[in-house]
């Protein structure tokens, strides 16, 4: 990286001795052009999505906001306030993100550091088992009877369990592991009589505070996101996480509002087309507050990955 | 990622395993928990999935109901269901990785050619975030914006003068509709890769180029392409894996039942079949999952050769 930017530097030098070449201005023109363009086309939708939400039921549904709110009013947050099915799923989502979390990182880092020995001639025969789930898997239905005769099928477990840890996250940390804890420091540990579940505790999991943050950042946007486990396990409407509210009030209604003739709709749904945008925006908050501040981990986290497959 | 369990044969490495097992105890006692988490849930659902093979009835439970052989995948196959969502399942993946493949490549090419730093991280920070947003958001939100009467897209549209659409009813935009939120979505996040393989494209090559008076369009042509190529084809190999299981959350949450000719995949038709249905055939569904899982991994089997043959590049 530096290297290459010197590099840029020494070429930004030459270029102001020599002037820019004229195919590379109407190159630069051309690109700056097209990321202005992506810049605009990413970040319209979201603007527009705020916009919509702040501004008075009927400019919405009128078909009158288009890039800034028109007569803005907090309304429709008051109203997501005053609906416990949101706050039932916002505790329940949290609970399942934070716990299901925990385990992962505990299973993760249990399974990564083995994998991570190169003098742990075992390893190959469990990489290869742990990979080939990445391949193949029995389908939702052995899942889910798997689920039922465990008996935990409507509980909290459901939510926890099924997903215990993602290969994916335990392979970077494995190549996280490889890359920065030196055998040095594990005969260090062992000459001093250090044994290896010791080493791990005392030694890898305190050295490696980079890598069980970016796992925890992936790990609890993953619960926080996912659907589909809370929809075919669970049954009980205290039990729902947030994505089961934000189907039915998002999805499901959108479908039927396409059936109501419009001028009805007007009068009588204008509220709830705003409190869908409210919804959209008070469901990605946390990691939208989150997102500036762990973006670099999660960038570093898929970098990690893809340097050492 | 080697699968090296070949090295099992040699009777050296097998003496040399329970040597291992004395030596490393702490390291397989390590490995219990998330290995018996694997084997429940992940192997035992591969091993229940005999039940494709059986027919299943629930007072008999998978091991003592009766086997009936290939019959619930002649039924599959015999269905009139089953060319639907084979073709929709297949046309809705490869639409998805002929349009979707290369963008990351170009936006990524292209942010590599920015001086402008603070620019550049603009871009990036911005085109990252949608990656974020849950499924489920994510499918409100087109829902939301190509709604009949209220919807914004449609709005434009009659603003310049034209017909409202009725994009959620209509079958022949579904694909479309699912592959470009696609890329809206995740279009920036895939850049990572890309960008960090082209800051390890050795700036010697590009100094070189320059001295030659290369053009920067030049530049990228020949040097930075090349250099992400091998991480391109990985990924190209990883995504045709993923064939089979095209997002099936997203393409459940964006059925109606007006578009369904085109939304129904094999994993929502298996879900259909299996958990929806008020007689669920669980065997039936099952096989029709079965039969999914199978295609996927010779798919990314026969990728994977393919690529090895052709550019010794591979997942293993």
């Amino acid at each position: 990286m530096v290297a290459r930017d010197s590099a840029l530097d020494l070429h930004r030098v030459v270029r102001r001795r020599i002037g820019k070449s004229r195919v590379d201005r109407v190159f630069d023109g051309c690109n700056y052009a097209f990321l202005a363009l992506v810049l605009v086309g990413v970040t319209y939708p979201l603007i527009y999505i705020v916009s919509a939400s702040l501004s008075a039921p009927e400019a919405t549904v009128g078909g009158q906001v288009w890039l800034l709110p028109v007569k803005p009013t907090l309304r429709a947050y008051d109203a997501i306030f005053e609906y416990r099915k949101v706050w039932i799923g916002y505790g329940n989502s949290l609970f399942y993100a934070t716990v299901g979390t925990a385990i992962n990182i505990v299973l993760t880092v249990m399974a990564a550091y083995p994998l991570s020995r190169p003098d742990f001639k075992a390893r190959h025969i469990y990489m290869a088992l742990l990979v080939f789930t990445m391949l193949f898997n029995g389908g939702i239905i052995p899942n889910y009877l798997l689920v039922r005769d465990l008996g935990i099928l409507n509980t909290r477990w459901a939510m926890l369990l099924p997903q215990g840890l993602l290969v994916w996250n335990v392979i970077i940390t494995r190549t996280y592991y490889q890359t920065t804890i030196s055998s040095g420091l594990l005969e260090a540990a062992r000459i001093d009589g250090c044994s290896d579940l010791r080493f791990v505790w005392s030694i890898v999991v305190p050295l490696s505070g980079a890598i069980t943050a970016v796992n925890a950042l992936f790990y609890a946007v993953f619960h926080w996101n996912t659907f589909f486990d809370a929809f075919i396990y669970l049954n009980k409407e205290e039990l729902y996480p947030l994505q089961i509210f934000l189907r039915a009030i998002l999805i499901i209604n959108t479908i039927e509002a396409d059936l109501i003739d419009p001028k009805e709709m007007e009068a009588l749904e204008g509220m709830r087309d705003l409190l869908q945008f409210a919804l959209i925006i008070v469901a990605s908050l946390p990691v939208l507050i989150a997102y500036p501040f762990v973006q670099k981990y999660f960038v570093r986290g898929v970098m990690i990955g893809s340097l050492k497959g | 990622m080697r699968l090296a369990a070949d090295s099992l044969a040699a009777p050296r490495v097998r003496r040399s395993l329970v040597r291992d097992a004395r030596v490393n105890w702490q390291l397989h006692l390590l490995l219990l928990l998330p290995l018996t988490y694997l084997l429940i849930f992940k192997y035992v659902p591969m091993w229940g999935a005999q039940i494709a093979f059986r027919d299943f009835f629930a007072v008999k439970g998978i091991f003592g109901s009766p086997w009936v052989g290939m019959a619930n995948f002649e039924r599959f196959f015999e269905s009139p269901q089953f060319w639907t969502v084979l073709r929709n399942t297949l046309g809705l993946s490869a639409y998805q990785i002929a349009a979707s493949f290369p963008i990351p490549i170009i936006l990524a090419l292209a942010l590599n050619n920015v001086e402008h730093r603070r620019f550049k991280k603009t871009v990036q920070l911005t085109t990252y975030a949608p990656h974020f947003i849950s499924t489920v958001v994510m499918a409100g939100m087109i829902m939301r914006f190509l709604a009949l009467h209220t919807g914004v897209v449609n709005n434009a549209l009659e603003g310049l003068g034209l017909e409202r659409i009725s994009f959620m009813s209509s079958p022949e935009l579904f694909q479309s509709i699912y592959v470009i939120s696609g890329i809206w979505q995740n279009a920036g996040w895939g850049t990572i890769i890309y960008l960090a393989a082209l800051a390890g494209v050795d700036p010697q090559l590009h100094e070189a180029a320059i001295v030659d008076g290369a053009s920067k369009l030049q530049r990228t042509r020949h040097i930075d392409v090349p250099g992400i190529l091998p991480v391109a084809i990985i990924l190209l190999i990883l995504e045709t894996g993923r064939i089979m299981q095209v997002g099936f959350e997203k393409a459940f949450l964006l059925q109606t039942p007006l578009n369904l000719t085109a939304s129904e995949v094999i994993q929502t038709y298996v879900y259909k079949i299996g958990l929806a249905s008020p007689v669920p055939d669980y065997s039936f569904a099952t096989a029709i999952g079965l039969f999914n899982s199978v295609i996927n991994l010779a798919l990314i089997l026969v990728v994977n050769w393919t690529a090895r043959r052709l550019s010794d590049t591979s997942l293993w």
